[in-house]
């Protein structure tokens, strides 16, 4: 039981007073920005990234795996009381929760979507710390073209699986790849696509660019739709606890949504939030109540809820393990491992295993916190909604250089921002998805580096890719990914794709 | 969506104008790259693979992504665009643009003021005589808050000299 006594060190670790208001801040911090209507997770791990700057890498990383959390929760706050579909990926929540809020029910709503969060990210937390060290045994025989065949796995399912164009998908991927060789090369020390200017050798930053994208590209987006109105914000009306026949329908969502969520999440493959509408379908089926579906069923809020965090603490798998971010979120987490020099992967269990299970052990607190938080601050969440737009936005940018320039006080940097915000909001009005841009641009240069070894060791044959099983299955799979959501959308079946997209702001 | 590829609009419809200015751009990027590793392709190793392979398969791609981009917007297979207003955009950038030209001379807080404020004008709140200050004077805050208690390094300018 070496996982068990692991998992014990990092929650004595975790659970040192300093660490403790470490995970506080973080879950306060990430709640907070979390719930500001247009904030998913990936922007709010984004934005908040250079609060950690200064600290030690556990401390950082405990105070992240806070934030990681606080604004999944964040998220589903803002669907129940405010409708903004479209938003993230607790879009199919506001479905139910919504409808809920607008019939005075929304204290039961908010309960269950905080309390099935709890269920969901306890169980998928510990069957990550389960799972996680035989993913590992696993991927220590895997080389370099193992590990290619798996980001390029990766690549197609965050880029063209989902969402409603093929081309799309892969134009933003290749987008996010074409900036990723830019700087030194790794293997030869050659400088690429720099232009003489010395700003551009270490490359662009990822953290850079996903501040850029989301936040400037969305604020530049919603100035330009204009006035619409202002959003009506459901108030908390009647008792926020949970009825007997609540938590009698709620209860079994919750694992349901938990087991439909966490391997979604987990595989290499993952990276869409197909999970909450699987759970959601599920409910639909399942229920005694269908006339309830679609005015406000709790088990429509429970299930897909508990599935959303599921698979948030499933995409850890593979990146913790494999190195391997499937989401934007995941990703920038990435980022934030290397920028103390870490690189997740099952090396990184074994040089510095108190690193990983302290994280591992402060999500589990962190989910802890959020419970017992959550629930009592739902009043202060609500006036963060009616924040009005101007201030908000004003606000949002405010922070958002403010973390770049934190990073790197130059005009440059500034600069660029300013460009990849631009290109973000083209890319908006066009309907071209972001989350292919960052995950290319942070993948890039580890595929490159894999692919280059394989091709090296065969002396440039390049069929050695398909030569090891695993690294042939693995580029099947990608291609099957690749080759039947074309035929589906040829054939005018795309809706249930796109409806499936990971619209991860 | 092609289902509705019906007679009368294929006669009407027009190659998408912005959508073949994608396809230029993809193209263009792809032409930067070519012409910068260029240089690099004689350091390939007797494997063939150097620090030019990767760049040169991504810009065929995108080359390739070019073409499509073109048969789409012949087809008409882009998505409707919303109309867009640029006027708020107008204020947002030129926001950032002030905060990049005032941040090494100005200081943090004055130069992120005046993005606060043209953010909000942006969004409809023009009055820059008052949300000015107000955004200054919140900057100042946080640059207390972030570069004295969490020592980010923000540049301080005349603003912030007063408090060191």
């Amino acid at each position: 039981m070496a996982t068990f006594e692991f998992l014990l060190q990092g929650l004595l670790a975790a659970a040192q007073p300093l660490n403790l208001l470490y995970a506080l801040i973080g879950v306060t911090l990430g709640t907070a920005v979390g719930v500001l209507p247009g904030i998913g997770p990936a922007l709010t791990v984004a934005l908040l990234l250079p609060v950690t700057y200064r600290l030690d890498p556990t401390g950082s990383l405990i105070m992240f795996a806070g934030i990681y959390y606080g604004g999944m929760y964040g998220g589903s706050t803002t669907s129940i009381l405010l409708n903004t579909p479209g938003e993230s990926s607790s879009i199919v929540t506001a479905l139910e929760g919504n409808k809920m809020a607008r019939a005075g029910r929304g204290g039961p709503a908010l309960a269950t979507a905080a309390i099935g969060s709890f269920v969901a990210g306890l169980i998928a937390t510990l069957l990550l710390a389960f799972i996680a060290p035989y993913i590992v045994k696993l991927a220590l025989v895997f080389g370099p073209r193992e590990y290619f065949a798996l980001m390029v796995l990766a690549f197609v399912t965050v880029s063209s699986a989902f969402g409603d164009s093929t081309l799309r998908g892969l134009t933003s991927l290749f987008i996010g790849l074409a900036f990723s060789v830019v700087g030194i090369d790794q293997l030869t020390g050659q400088n690429r696509l720099s232009f003489g200017i010395p700003d551009l050798l270490d490359g662009i930053e990822v953290t850079t660019m996903a501040v850029a994208m989301f936040a400037i590209g969305e604020t530049l987006f919603i100035a330009a739709q204009g006035d619409k109105g202002p959003d009506k914000i459901e108030a908390v009306r009647g008792s926020i606890w949970m009825s007997a026949q609540d938590w009698a329908r709620s209860w079994k969502a919750w694992l349901r949504g938990t087991l439909i969520g966490f391997p979604i999440g987990a595989m290499p493959a993952g990276g869409a939030e197909i999970g909450t509408f699987l759970s959601y379908a599920t409910e639909k089926r399942l229920t005694k109540y269908p006339e309830e579906f679609g005015n406000g069923a709790i088990e429509g809020v429970a299930g897909p809820e508990a599935a959303n965090n599921a698979s948030a603490a499933g995409t850890l798998v593979p990146l913790l393990t494999l190195g391997l971010p499937t989401t934007a979120t995941a990703a920038i987490m990435l980022a934030g491992f290397q920028q103390y020099g870490l690189q997740p992967g099952p090396l990184l269990f074994a040089t510095n295993p108190q690193l990983v299970w302290g994280l591992i052990a402060s999500l589990l607190i962190a989910n802890l916190m959020l419970l017992v938080l959550n629930l009592p601050l739902v009043g202060l969440w609500v006036k963060l909604l009616t924040i009005p737009k101007p201030w908000l936005y004003a606000g949002i940018l405010m922070f958002a250089t403010l973390g770049t320039i934190g990073a790197n006080p130059s005009v440059f940097e500034l600069g660029m921002l300013l460009t990849f915000g631009l290109l973000g909001y083209v890319m908006r009005v066009f309907g071209y998805p972001i989350a292919p841009v960052v995950v290319g641009l942070i993948l890039g240069p580890l595929a490159e580096q894999q692919l280059r070894r394989s091709l090296a060791i065969s002396q440039g044959d390049v069929t050695t890719l398909v030569q090891s099983p695993i690294a042939a299955v693995l580029l099947v799979l990608a291609a099957l990914a690749l080759i039947v959501p074309l035929i589906l959308r040829a054939r005018g079946r795309g809706e249930v794709l796109s409806q499936m997209a990971a619209s991860e702001d | 969506m092609s289902r509705d590829n019906n007679k009368t609009s294929t006669e009407q419809r027009r190659p998408d104008r912005a959508a073949l200015a994608i396809a230029a751009a993809l193209a263009a990027i792809a032409a930067v790259i070519f012409l910068d590793v260029s240089r690099l392709r004689e350091m390939a190793g007797y494997s063939q693979v150097g620090p030019a392979t990767v760049p040169n398969w991504i810009a065929f791609a995108l080359i390739g992504l070019a073409i499509w981009t073109v048969v789409e917007a012949f087809r008409g297979d882009f998505p409707e665009r919303e109309k867009q207003q640029f006027g708020p955009v107008v204020w947002i950038v030129a926001g950032l643009a002030a905060q990049m030209l005032l941040l090494t001379t100005a200081g943090f807080s004055i130069a992120t003021g005046i993005l606060f404020a043209l953010t909000a004008a942006g969004f409809g709140k023009r009055k820059l005589w008052i949300t000015i200050p107000v955004g200054i004077v919140l900057c100042l805050v946080i640059w207390l808050i972030f570069a004295g208690l969490l020592q980010l390094s923000l540049p301080a300018g005349p603003l912030e000299h007063l408090f060191l």
